[in-house]
């Protein structure tokens, strides 16, 4: 069964797509939240827009920011998309808990049709619109600096990474708008998702969002590996890497490796729907077990992509809030390369459940549980980083203590769920939807909202409130336990996912209890919104021109906050671990040095921008079956590629009396600040100058 | 000594022109590990081949019903003598400072390769019109996924040419348009051995077996 | 919470047969065997928080103590004793507790046929040749061997109080040994999404006296109508019945022919690989 062909101008596109029409004809409260959602969009965007105007910042929002290459703007727009996701995804979190809580016998507010799409479009959007976009950001802003770099390997590269994933968050929004996205989850089983079963345009929105966004992270992951292999600074072998580095080290690998399996599986997909193959079709041979093996293969690594950089800021975090070095370093390396390795032997537990036989699911159970040992020792590590140290509690250190606690209970549960009988008991029940938060909240998120106020201070030079930011903290905590826990015991109730009405009484409470956790979680994310403002009102009182506000121990803490656009007016040598501790005890944190160069900086180029636009029509065009746009958006793709390989002059060149001019400027500002002890850290006292200690 | 460090697999140019060599080592190795998650890919085409080829054949068309193995062992030569043309217009972009040396051997890659692709897109329309086409069964999708697949990428390599001929018209023999070409190079191998995993793995197998 | 949880609930922790029952076990074992590990943190960690604050004027500051070979020892050494043990109980278990493996008893088992459809679940009972639809009757104390197919997408099979899961595919057929222990009724469910209707298709399982099923099954093949092609197309429309149905009599073949009507008559799998 073929697509129908259609060269109409629009495509398979009508009026009645657009969501608001679909509000005025069908007016349910379902549909209002729907047209409430799409009104949202649309305001903040024209919101945005004239902001953007009457402030006069679309120069610099052109010139400075969507043409950098810039590793540490590409960074920072990384973050920005995360956070815009985070809102939507929070919201429709929020939104399916409350269905639920209402929902017991009675059919609550939301259509069964809207409630699919929106457990859809939450877990899409957290993993692959916000916390992969949050981890690279994360990885793209301290990585190079944390190594002595200037840059990443290949910074325009960079750039349409980032404009890539930009254009699958697109396209994701604009379903809220135009269309339906898919009801068949982030996983997009098929023949659920064949065309035969899911007709229409959601699934294909699922389509070309991810495989945009997939093949971002995968070029992304060559960017960083070839960086850490070839860009670290002389002297920095890689047993004296922050180990930041070493995790960003395995997620590039993990990226490189993983992501293939994922473009493959949705591509089938695709010709399936498209084209009428037979890849996983109920007839004809089609096999819908190869999907499953296909997407898991990229799914566990996917989560270990999500974590490990997370484990990377919680290393960073708790040495320097214990004012002492990582216990374990060589421990921490060995077990994070395992737990990377082993990633790659797991998969087939998300299927314990398909009928392939007590041999088989035992081999991936065992080689399931080998991962927890690692993980463990890395617990153990970081607890043991605390002890002889002198710890300060804050907000990046609440958080990462909140995970070890947190965490450790999601890996229990990780263990059950790897034992194949129970996991018959309960696969696809709320227990699974508990562990799977259980890991991704306490760990991705609490680790990159721990690293965003880490390396705020440094990337925007002045530091975040903390009393907004402790705040923050409570409500995640709190919020995370209240909607969990109950979902645990639902699971082991009987209670399964993506169910948008409930039968059985007894489910109630629960339910009403996860509902208000939910509303802990989103004013956690509110309190983040709110510091950030307040901090932004009362930058001044909170400067950190000298670049150190937490008395760091890697060289991103060395130079200014925030850092010149080549990072290192010269590049430091290296000659162990801790590298920018080592110096601030020899009393060489601040020397002038002997000798300044040039530094060859790439140019900003529009050709990322460009690709970005293309993508973002070329995977409009492909939902809506809009030939004659396809191809246009195909050729602006390739055909920016290729123009870019005739402009000669891509770089330009600072000069070295430049380069010393600013950078004996800053040395002079550095040695008139006072330095800092740190019980007077969160103070305005702290100009980002730290004391060292004898 | 540094230079002696500075070695990357496959064709170095050091000893001629050191500034490139200079340059060459970070991309070259990136390139290396993009082609690695492009082995990936087609290491994942392999595998859904094989769980397709017989038990998804569903009644229709079976290997020996479709494949032509003399027009495959064609494309073979073909894709075979392409590596070695490329072969003598990387070391032509080593050791002769002209143009016309490695613009003479390129053209004649391209049109081993387009050659590759004409024979290729034959041997697909043949077999639609027996009715061997994708939509038949699971062992046919598969096949034409993993067979196109790898012609789109000699015809992206195809393409990639193009540009590198008219690059070397108008920017001539620069860093950039050496890079370029090395790493065009290493993607005409890579293509090259996957090939010979296809006509093994696909084409003998399947009628042998 | 557990003991809260279990009292009134549908889960695998009010176990009414044995195979939830060693489930069940098997959970409470590896939490058990895990809180080795985790307890020791839980403690550690708000004591090492005290001891070691900014402010302390008990605990030594070492900035740079970062190594102890005793210590690496257990940590390494303690998850992988466990692990080994967890590991062993895994392999044990995973072959007792194969959805596959028949139940050992004294009479054969109760043979039902299970087709998965959008949103219902038909059961078929070859050997009394009737069907039932969003029911299911069994005998209790008597191992039941389901034979599973979907016609529609992936779905998945389960009796929460009975025991585990087991997806359903089309062309496939997938199996599930079950026993209740003691008469009762006990729900059923489809766990894997398949669409507007997911959150409707429940069944209620009864386990009766063998006494009480023969009366039952003479009963529906007395007085209910036909499972024939016409009664099929109605059910395999996709909807949602609004109570449970009943045939007295089963087209030849049904099961099987779901089954081929994928595969084109062609061998079909287990899922586990094998051809049936």
């Amino acid at each position: 069964m073929t697509v129908e062909s259609s060269f109409s101008l629009l495509g398979t596109l009508t009026p009645q797509d657009i969501s608001f029409v679909q509000t005025f004809e069908n007016p349910v409260m379902s549909e209002f939240i729907d047209g409430a959602a799409g009104s949202v969009l649309v305001l903040g965007m024209i919101t945005v827009a004239a902001l953007l105007t009457y402030y006069r910042g679309w120069k610099t929002l052109w010139f400075d920011w969507l043409t950098s290459v810039d590793h540490k703007k590409v960074g920072i727009m990384y973050i920005v998309v995360a956070f815009v996701m985070l809102a939507r995804a929070i919201i429709e979190g929020v939104l399916m808990r409350y269905q639920q809580s209402i929902a017991v016998n009675d059919p609550g507010v939301l259509t069964p049709d809207h409630f699919g799409q929106l457990f859809s479009t939450h877990g899409s959007i957290m993993i692959f619109f916000m916390a992969m976009p949050f981890i690279t950001g994360m990885i793209n802003y301290v990585m190079p600096q944390q190594l002595g770099a200037r840059d990443v390997s290949f910074p325009l590269l960079n750039a349409i990474s980032l404009w890539l994933t930009a254009a699958g968050a697109a396209l994701v929004m604009i379903s809220l708008v135009v269309g339906k996205f898919s009801t068949g989850g982030w996983t997009a089983y098929p023949p659920y998702t064949g065309i035969e079963f899911s007709p229409g345009e959601g699934v294909d929105y699922w389509i070309w969002s991810i495989s945009l966004t997939s093949i971002g992270s995968t070029l992304t992951g060559v960017n960083f590996a070839t960086t850490i292999y070839k860009n670290r600074a002389p002297g920095m072998t890689l047993f004296r890497m922050p180990l930041f580095c070493w995790t960003s080290l395995c997620t590039s690998v993990l990226m490189i490796f993983a992501m293939a399996p994922l473009t493959i599986a949705t591509l089938m997909l695709a010709l399936d729907r498209y084209a009428g193959f037979h890849f996983f079709t109920n007839d004809l041979g089609g096999n819908m077990m190869n999907y499953a093996n296909l997407f898991w293969l990229f799914g566990h690594p996917e989560v270990y992509i999500l974590i490990l950089p997370a484990f990377g800021v919680f290393s960073e975090v708790i040495s320097t809030f214990s004012g002492k070095t990582i216990y374990g370093y060589k421990s921490l390396v060995v077990a994070t390369m395992s737990i990377a390795v082993l990633s790659f032997t797991v998969w087939l537990h998300h299927f314990f459940t398909m009928g392939q036989g007590a041999n088989v699911n035992a081999i991936f159970g065992i080689a399931t549980m080998l991962i927890g040992v690692p993980t463990g020792v890395k617990v153990y590590d970081w607890l043991l980083t605390m002890v002889r140290g002198r710890i300060r509690l804050t907000t990046a250190m609440l958080f990462s203590i909140m995970f070890l606690v947190t965490f450790v209970i999601g890996g229990l549960t990780g263990v059950i769920l790897a034992n194949p009988p129970v996991d018959f008991a309960v696969h696809n029940s709320l227990f699974l939807v508990a562990h799977f938060h259980n890991m991704v909240i306490p760990g991705v998120l609490f680790g990159m909202i721990a690293g965003y106020q880490f390396w705020f201070p440094k990337a925007f030079g002045f530091r975040l409130a903390e009393g907004w930011g402790k705040a923050s903290f409570w409500c995640w905590s709190i919020g995370f336990y209240l909607t969990f826990m109950p979902l645990y015991a639902l699971g082991l109730m009987g209670a399964m996912r993506r169910t948008v009405e409930w039968f059985r009484p007894e489910y109630l409470g629960w339910l009403q209890v996860a509902f208000v956790g939910a509303l802990l979680l989103f004013s956690g994310f509110i309190f983040l919104c709110v510091q950030l403002v307040v901090s932004v009102r009362q930058r001044d009182q909170r400067r950190v021109p000298a670049g150190d506000p937490w008395d760091g121990r890697s060289l991103e803490w060395s130079n200014s906050a925030p850092p010149p656009e080549y990072n290192f007016a010269v590049i430091p040598e290296v000659s162990g671990q801790d590298a920018f501790t080592r110096l601030k005890e020899q009393g060489k944190a601040y020397a002038s040095p002997t000798a300044y160069e040039d530094i060859v900086v790439p140019k900003n180029s529009i050709v990322a921008p460009v690709i970005g636009v293309g993508a973002i029509a070329l995977g409009f065009a492909l939902v809506w079956h809009i030939w004659w746009l396809v191809a246009l958006g195909f050729v602006t793709i390739w055909g920016a590629v290729i123009a870019r390989s005739f402009v000669t002059e891509t770089e330009r060149v600072i000069p070295a009396s430049e380069v010393r001019a600013d950078h004996e400027a800053w040395l002079q500002q550095v040695r008139e600040c006072a330095t800092t002890p740190r019980e007077q850290e969160d103070t305005s006292a702290n100009v980002g100058r730290a004391e060292v200690l004898a | 000594m540094k230079r002696q460090s500075l070695l990357h697999p496959g064709l170095n140019l050091g000893s001629t022109d050191e500034y490139s060599h200079d340059e060459a080592e970070p991309v070259i190795f990136g390139f290396w590990v993009f082609l690695m998650a492009d082995l990936v890919l087609f290491a994942i085409l392999f595998a859904t081949y094989a769980s397709m080829s017989v038990q998804g054949q569903a009644g229709g068309p079976s290997p020996t019903d479709v494949f032509d193995l003399p027009s495959a062992f064609i494309e073979t030569m073909l894709l075979l003598s392409s590596s070695i043309t490329f072969g003598m217009a990387s070391l032509a972009l080593k050791y002769k400072a002209d143009r016309l040396h490695l613009v003479f051997w390129l053209v004649l890659t391209f049109c081993l390769g387009a050659g590759f692709v004409g024979m290729e897109v034959r041997d697909f329309w043949i077999m639609t019109q027996q009715g061997a086409v994708p939509q038949r069964s699971g062992f046919l999708s598969a096949f034409y996924m993993l067979v196109a697949t790898h012609g789109i990428h000699v015809t992206a390599g195809l393409c990639w040419m193009i540009v590198m001929l008219v690059q070397l018209l108008v920017l001539g023999r620069t860093t950039e348009v050496k890079l370029r070409l090395m790493r065009l190079a290493l993607f005409w191998h890579m293509l090259d051995i996957v090939w010979v995993c296809i006509f093994t793995f696909v084409y003998l197998f399947g009628v042998a077996l | 919470m557990l003991s809260v949880a279990a009292t009134a609930s549908n889960g695998f922790i009010n176990p009414a047969g044995p195979i939830a029952e060693a489930l069940r076990d098997h959970l409470i074992f590896i939490v058990m065997v895990m809180a080795v590990v985790i307890v020791p943190l839980f403690i550690a960690l708000p004591w090492t928080l005290w001891r070691y604050r900014l402010r302390t004027k008990s605990g030594s500051y070492q900035p740079n103590w970062e190594f102890s070979w005793p210590l690496e020892i257990l940590i390494w050494g303690l998850p992988a004793v466990i692990v080994v043990v967890l590991g062993w109980n895994l392999w044990h278990q995973s072959y007792e507790l194969d959805p596959y493996k028949p139940l050992a008893a004294a009479e054969a088992p109760l043979e039902i046929q299970a087709i998965a459809l959008d949103w219902k679940w038909v059961f078929i009972y070859p050997d009394q040749n009737i069907a039932s639809v969003n029911e299911v009757m069994i005998v209790a104390g008597r191992p039941v061997r389901f034979r599973l197919t979907s016609g529609t997408v992936m779905q998945s099979f389960m009796i929460p109080r009975l025991g585990g899961q087991i997806y359903t595919m089309a062309g496939m057929e997938t199996q599930m040994n079950l026993l209740a222990s003691e008469p009762g009724q006990f729900r059923g469910l489809n766990t894997q999404y398949n669409g507007m209707g997911f959150a409707n298709q429940k069944f209620i399982t009864h386990a009766v006296s063998q006494a009480d099923f023969d009366a039952w099954a003479t009963k529906m093949s007395d007085s209910k109508p036909p499972l024939n092609q016409a009664a099929w197309a109605l059910l395999a429309k996709p909807s949602v019945l609004p109570a449970p149905q009943s045939f007295g009599s089963v087209a030849e073949g049904l099961f099987t022919g779901v089954i081929a009507g994928f595969t084109g008559g062609h061998p079909h799998m287990k899922a586990d690989g094998t051809d049936l």
